[in-house]
């Protein structure tokens, strides 16, 4: 689904992504860990066409597609899902008509018919119940006053909504507490653990994984995937760090 | 005051950013004349101003006396021709209220405006004016509120807020606050940011596969809003952010 070959991107002349290399295919969940300063975001950020974020080298292949040659908003129609590590607030627009817009967006590039208001409040309904959200926070401006959990729990309702091919969840964990975690653990599963879609997941810590198994964990280290496993190996992280694993 | 016999100039405080060749295109009679509106207490006068013709000048000007509690709710969309100026002269006697709320959008070389003059003339009156302004190419928009509080009008409550949104270099915005006090119990607010479009927050529309145009459309409609936030009446309110959006499609 996902190829990645020899990447190197970079930001303000900076090289931070150094020959990156992976594939993931279509029912596998892939967790990438790593220190700080790696180049998790910069991967997930290189994936969704954040402008600044220079591709030098290398390519990237979505479902036999040249992603890095398509915009932003055609990677999101394509089916593919960039879960933000810090949520974008936008003050005066709400959600429901951000995502209604969105996703009629998508379904017009892709040739569909766009959704009416009450199948879309409906299907909105759905997935903020899945996701423990109170509906009248979609009613409210994007991500304007939402806590740090209710930010990460919107941003799978989007998910859910949007109901993409391939996500790529930049730290979806962070800023969640205990009971959040294994809701937005759950969300994951119910929404892309299928056999036609695909996850990378990015994170620092191991709880996340409880939740959403992975099949594949990856080590990024300065800008490569140093060390690549099954599940134990984020148990090991885990217990001896990244210090001694990606050595 | 103007002097009826010349052309405004630049030299004015007035007319300091208005397009004054343009106004060579109307006589000086057109310029001068002003229109009367007077609202006897307790009434409410509101009115929709629409400046939408395609080119040349649009001026108008308006001068509103207020009696004892009675309000006056304008509320305008400056998106059309190459000059187009709004200018209202208000007069607030006890307990009235004045509520303005403008937008002004456009590229090219076109220049919109409003002036405002509003003279807080007895105790108590309020006054609330909410202006945003949206260029692009070498366009400009400006707002020039000036606010008299006279010395007896105590307990003046008055409030002026310009917004600016540039979406393109060489576009530019321009707001002139003047107050002048004599009162002493007296709130006056003013408030004036010029800015450019939220390049996170067009990121993240772009990444849930909003267009760039269509993302522009909802970033610039939010900005836009709170000019006619005071109006209740919600279609009201969407006619006019659509009318004012029409012409969003020009720019870059």
């Amino acid at each position: 689904m996902l190829k990645i070959e020899n990447l190197h991107a970079e930001i303000d002349g900076k090289e931070i992504l150094r020959g990156l290399n992976l594939e993931v295919n279509a029912g596998e969940i892939h967790a990438i860990m790593g220190p700080n300063g790696a180049g998790k975001s910069t991967l997930a950020y290189v994936l969704g066409g954040r402008p600044g974020y220079e591709v030098t080298q290398g390519s990237v292949t979505f479902n036999g597609e040249d992603l890095l040659a398509m915009e932003p908003h055609e990677r999101a129609a394509a089916g593919t899902f960039l879960g933000f590590q810090y949520p974008v607030e936008i003050p005066g627009v709400s959600n429901v008509q951000f995502l209604r817009e969105a996703l009629n967006s998508q379904r017009k590039s892709r040739g569909e018919e766009p959704l009416s208001g009450g199948d879309f409040l409906k299907l909105a309904r759905e997935k903020a119940a899945l996701l423990k959200l109170d509906m009248d926070m979609l009613k409210r401006n994007v991500n304007v006053g939402f806590s740090g959990g209710e930010k990460k729990r919107a941003e799978m309702v989007q998910m859910g909504i949007l109901d993409p091919k391939f996500a790529v969840l930049d730290e979806t964990d962070s800023g969640l507490d205990i009971d959040a975690l294994k809701t937005v653990g759950e969300g994951i599963n119910a929404i892309m653990r299928k056999p036609d879609k695909a996850v990378l997941l990015i994170t620092h810590y191991q709880r996340l994984l409880d939740y959403v198994k992975p099949d594949v964990v990856h080590v990024l280290a300065k800008g490569r995937i140093v060390k690549t496993g099954g599940p134990e190996l984020a148990l090991q992280l885990e217990s001896e760090g990244y210090e001694t694993v990606a050595a | 005051m103007l002097d009826a016999t010349t052309y405004p100039t630049r030299r004015e405080e007035n007319w300091r950013y208005s397009d004054v060749d343009a106004l060579k295109s109307l006589d000086l009679a057109a310029i001068n004349s002003w229109r009367e509106i007077t609202v006897p207490a307790g009434e409410t006068h509101r009115e929709i101003f629409t400046f939408d013709q395609a080119d040349g000048t649009d001026l108008r000007r308006l001068r509103v006396t207020l009696g004892k509690g009675a309000e006056c709710e304008l509320f305008a969309v400056s998106a059309g021709s190459q000059y187009a100026r709004l200018e209202v002269e208000v007069t607030l006697a006890s307990k009235a209220h004045f509520e303005f709320g403008g937008v002004t959008l456009g590229g090219d070389s076109t220049i919109r405006e409003f002036v405002t003059r509003t003279i807080h003339a007895e105790p108590d009156a309020t006054s609330n004016q909410t202006v945003r302004a949206v260029h692009w190419g070498k366009g400009t928009g400006n707002f020039l509120g000036r606010i008299d509080v006279v010395r007896d009008a105590q307990r003046t409550d008055a409030a002026q807020d310009f917004k600016g949104l540039l979406l393109e270099r060489g576009a530019s915005a321009n707001a002139v606050p003047q107050l002048e006090i004599f009162a002493d119990d007296v709130k006056c607010a003013h408030g004036a940011t010029v800015g450019q479009l939220d390049e996170q927050a067009r990121f993240y529309m772009a990444a849930r596969g909003l267009s760039p145009d269509m993302a522009r459309k909802l970033l610039v409609r939010a900005f836009l809003a709170d000019a006619f936030a005071a109006l209740d009446d919600e279609a009201e309110q969407e006619r006019l952010l659509e009318q004012a959006l029409t012409v969003l499609g020009d720019a870059v």
